[in-house]
């Protein structure tokens, strides 16, 4: 009797850590949402948002397209090649030494803070190739940086593909660069949305990497050899050199609003895939 | 004149790795049969069904060895394998019709072999879903997924599918166990309708099943072929004592 009691309150303390724990996450992540709105909702308005940043203006525009510029010519340079390279990893290599140390390195590529990369972009991209602080050096180290993201939710995704459709597909007489193209990246290809809006999560949010390779004009970039300030980095700076809080703040407000529709675009892909 | 035969197998062994999965066969499939491959799970019938395409190409550290001949042609030596699956089409144990429309699944392996006529493709779609009984089921839906199909439209579909790029040989690696029996019966039917123009050869798990659609069986063990003749006659006066034992449910 007393045993059973004992263990009932046991299990009800433990219960009780587990509950407590999750109503912590979620109480923080919660309060972090609702602090950086409050504050930087009074900021802003339409004017914050579409103007220039330059003079007597202080909008975050140019930021705003930078940023868009950014996620968009990395995920065209990254995507091509982790899809590749997973078609590759999960297709092609028979298991051995090549693949594992492919595996490897895109495990190793995942670990590496971000500022490192930021570091190998300025001397390589910036300095070597002369590429100076541009979109270009910009994308080319956030492309490097993702592409471990790209390439694992690529695997999952092709792994995930019934080795059936294959069979079905190989026993038609179609080659297998047609079966992978017209069955097997079909049925993958949430998965694989998943992973690059996930990817473009990444970006958005980058300061390091973009910071050391992009520069910080903060005008548009009229080309991809121009630099280009982006949002993460305009937030950054207003917060270091103390310029103004209330614009960081509602710069935040601004990239969390476009994580969050990544996420959810995220979900709402994932959820696809399931059904 | 075409010959009886059409395949011919001679000396065939077969080893994933150590393990030799099949040994020493020598079988002749005759044209315009039902030929019915037995055995208890493990006995390599469904690896032999798959030397017979060359699926088993597929797993890594698989060695064959002897002559598979398909109408007078060595299909290990002298034979484009994409050409080999064209004439020699497959059937799966679990329905596998790709996540794609109705009309799509048909018209998947034409495709793949270059036909791009819309009208030649409308033709052949149609043709393979009634020869495969389906057509009347979904004439008003092919642009519906092939996944909202039931069990055993699904394998009609698969049927059909691989009826379309025109084989000479359908193998099918027990394609009513994962049926009901009323779609199992529909599927026999059909494969009693199909033996006028193909050669079936058939793996089935189920004795009643190969005494009913068969007209010649072959009974595997342990990577052997053990038996082979007639179907009523392996069945009412088994030869050897091991096929007398399987069939008189006395093991497997």
């Amino acid at each position: 009797m007393i045993k059973l009691l004992l263990r009932n309150s046991k299990e009800k303390i433990i219960y009780g850590l587990i509950i407590s724990s999750a109503l912590i996450t979620m109480g923080i992540l919660f309060w972090i949402f609702i602090f950086i709105v409050m504050n930087g909702m009074p900021h802003l308005n339409l004017q914050f948002i579409f103007s220039n940043y330059s003079g007597e203006e202080t909008g975050i525009f140019p930021m705003i397209i930078n940023t868009l510029m950014v996620i968009g010519i990395t995920i065209i340079i990254a995507v091509p090649i982790g899809i590749s390279t997973a078609i590759y990893l999960v297709e092609y290599a028979k298991n051995g030494r090549v693949v594992n140390v492919i595996r490897f390195s895109v495990e190793l590529l995942a670990g590496i803070p971000s500022i490192i990369y930021g570091l190998f972009g300025m001397v390589f991209f910036v300095t070597i190739l002369n590429f100076n602080w541009s979109i270009l050096s910009g994308t080319l180290t956030l492309s490097i940086m993702i592409l471990p993201t790209i390439i694992r939710t690529t695997e999952e995704a092709l792994i995930s593909v019934p080795k059936e459709y294959r069979e079905g597909s190989l026993s038609l007489g179609a080659s297998k660069i047609r079966t992978i193209m017209k069955v097997v990246l079909p049925s993958a290809q949430s998965g694989i949305l998943t992973g690059i809006i996930l990817g473009m999560g990444r970006i958005s949010g980058e300061t390091a990497a973009i910071y050391l390779t992009a520069g910080m004009v903060p005008r548009i970039a009229r080309g991809i050899l121009e630099s280009g300030r982006t949002l993460s980095v305009h937030m950054y700076l207003l917060a270091k050199e103390g310029i103004s809080f209330e614009e960081a703040y509602a710069t935040a407000t601004i990239l969390l609003l476009l994580t969050l529709i990544l996420n959810i675009m995220a979900k709402i892909l994932s959820r696809n895939q399931e059904s | 004149m075409e010959s009886r035969n059409v395949i011919e197998i001679d000396n065939l062994n077969l080893f994933y790795g150590d393990f030799q999965a099949l040994e020493d066969i020598n079988i002749e499939i005759e044209r315009n049969k039902v030929t019915a491959l037995i055995g208890p799970s493990g006995c390599g019938k469904s690896t032999f069904l798959r030397t017979l395409n060359r699926m088993n190409d597929l797993i890594e550290n698989t060695i064959v060895k002897g002559d598979v001949i398909l109408d007078g042609v060595d299909i290990y030596k002298e034979i484009n394998l994409l050409d080999l699956r064209k004439r020699v089409g497959m059937v799966f144990q679990k329905p596998n019709p790709f996540p794609m429309s109705i009309y799509e699944n048909v018209a998947y392996g034409p495709k793949a072999h270059g036909v791009k006529n819309k009208a030649i493709l409308d033709k052949i779609v149609e043709e393979n879903l009634k020869k495969a009984a389906l057509w009347d089921e979904v004439k008003n839906r092919l642009d519906k997924s092939a996944m909202g199909l039931s069990g055993g439209q699904q394998q009609r579909l698969c049927i059909a599918r691989a009826l379309a790029v025109e084989p000479e040989i359908i193998l099918m690696d027990e394609p009513t166990a994962s049926l009901d029996p009323i779609a199992t019966l529909k599927i026999e039917e059909l494969i009693n309708e199909l033996k006028k123009k193909y050669s079936i050869i058939i793996v089935t798990h189920s004795m009643q099943q190969a005494g009913r659609i068969s007209d010649k069986t072959a009974f595997f063990l342990m990577g052997e072929i053990i038996e082979y003749s007639d179907t009523t006659k392996l069945f009412s006066n088994p030869q050897k004592k091991k096929t007398e034992d399987y069939i008189t449910g006395r093991f497997g």
